[in-house]
């Protein structure tokens, strides 16, 4: 399968890239590791006419630690994010989640920008970026804005970024000694979440005093459960507390339907795999 | 159409292509690399794996205009003077393969599997070969060999890796 006719562009700063994109191609699509959209283009489900390339941007690739901070780069790819010691120490729920995307070869070209801007409801990386509190920098013509991540996924393949900006920084409060777990269910191996299950947790003297449950493809958009963070907080570190607070996984939430599985098993699912990632955050 | 330089298996190659040109393609079609095959051409099987600037890549998943100014090792590239890669060597003497599809991309992804983690688990090579089908199902001679050439390998080295990583993420 080869992929429509495009014209290509890979402009070296952000500057260009925004310009290209304000182009009057029919068409244009950011280019990012292309794991994603490289699939689609082959299958012809997209054509666009413009593809703007941003690998190319140095300043898009890296991790810096500001004082309670940690910068990733839009371009920083999955293997890195999942290897980073600044993000496995200051945000381990990223880095575990990181690690469990699709397989070894694609986390080498995939990129944490591309899979948030992708926005698909099973992906690994927008339910981490929403619990962890992390604030999304995004550029276009008249320079710079942050969106929290909460703002940030609007629907099923739609985010904040427009149509003539790109994302640029993921800025991801520092969660310095929390506990982090990702639970993810497959049904294959390097499968899309069937569903999954990011938990981040601080424990003081054996009590969780914070608490942030995550969850992936149960709804359009990465969903918090708040129900389980507030049952979650204040409790003992200990088994029957994360199986109590994790019956309530489902409330509020509305899974699809497919031939996965039905809306009733994601909602049994999750209050399985919460109760399993909140025993596993809290024992590390 | 779009002009690239690239190295292959050492080798400098500058050609013309269409932007929408995949890895896999300009290897096999105008580099004449046909030991690099094309599987499922969906981003799941990884027999199109090569290493692109040291790090596996599924090479269906890659514009070739991406790879531009960067170095692309392939199967082809493995062996030394007649000498088969120590993964190759392991794959031949374990009956690690039954039709041999997957292979090229199997080697592969095993070699970059040894880079990051040279004295794996059985379960650490299974996982690191998630993203590598073989149709025959004959994992477990695979899974043998990968074992087997970690052992033959005292120490991390680049005898190992077969390429040493280098450069950026491209």
């Amino acid at each position: 399968m080869i992929p429509a006719a495009f014209d290509y562009t890979a402009p070296e700063s952000v500057a260009d890239a925004i310009t290209a994109l304000g182009s009057d191609s029919e068409e244009i699509k950011v280019l990012a590791g292309g794991q994603s959209l490289i699939p689609v283009l082959r299958l012809r489900l997209a054509a666009p006419t413009l593809l703007v390339d941003i690998g190319r941007i140095e300043e898009l690739s890296g991790i810096t630690e500001e004082a309670d901070t940690i910068v990733i780069g839009a371009m920083t790819t999955h293997a890195d994010v999942a290897e980073s010691d600044l993000v496995r120490e200051h945000a381990g729920l990223l880095a575990k989640a990181a690690q469990t995307v699709a397989d070894p070869q694609v986390r080498h070209r995939g990129t944490l920008g591309g899979a948030l801007v992708h926005a698909d409801p099973a992906g690994d990386l927008p339910a981490p970026i929403l619990v962890l509190d992390a604030e999304l920098v995004i550029a276009g013509a008249d320079g710079e804005r942050t969106v929290a991540a909460a703002d940030f996924f609007e629907d099923m393949f739609t985010t904040a970024v427009g149509e003539n900006e790109i994302l640029t920084k993921i800025r991801v409060p520092k969660h310095t000694g929390w506990g982090a777990h990702y639970e993810k269910f497959t049904r294959v191996a390097q499968q899309w979440s069937i569903i999954a299950v990011a938990v981040t947790v601080q424990v003081d003297g054996g009590v969780i005093s914070q608490a942030k449950v995550g969850l992936v493809n149960m709804g359009s958009t990465p969903t918090r459960a708040s129900a389980v963070e507030q049952a979650l907080v204040g409790q003992p570190a200990t088994g029957d507390a994360a199986k109590h607070a994790a019956s309530a996984a489902a409330d509020g939430t509305s899974p699809p339907t497919d031939t996965n599985g039905d809306a009733a098993y994601r909602r049994h699912l999750a209050t399985v795999l919460t109760g399993r990632a909140v025993r596993a955050a809290v024992g590390g | 159409m779009a002009r690239i330089s690239i190295e292959v298996d050492g080798v400098g190659y500058s050609d013309d292509v269409e932007p929408r040109t995949l890895l896999v393609h300009y290897l096999r079609e105008q580099v004449g690399k046909t030991g690099t095959v094309v599987g499922c051409d969906t981003s799941n099987c990884g027999a199109c794996t090569v290493h692109l600037d040291g790090a596996s890549v599924k090479s269906c998943t890659v514009l070739a205009v991406q790879a531009d100014g960067h170095e692309v090792t392939t199967i082809e590239g493995l062996a030394t003077g007649g000498e088969l890669h120590p993964m190759q060597q392991a794959f031949h003497e374990n009956h690690a393969l039954q039709c041999g599809y997957c292979t090229p991309g199997m080697i592969m992804q095993s070699i970059d599997l040894l880079h990051d983690n040279p004295d794996p688990t059985e379960q650490e090579v299974r996982d690191g070969l998630e993203g590598n089908l073989c149709r025959c199902t004959g994992y477990q001679n695979i899974v043998k060999a990968v074992l087997a050439a970690a052992a033959a390998t005292p120490t991390h080295s680049d005898a190992a890796a077969g390429t040493g990583r280098s450069g950026g993420t491209a």
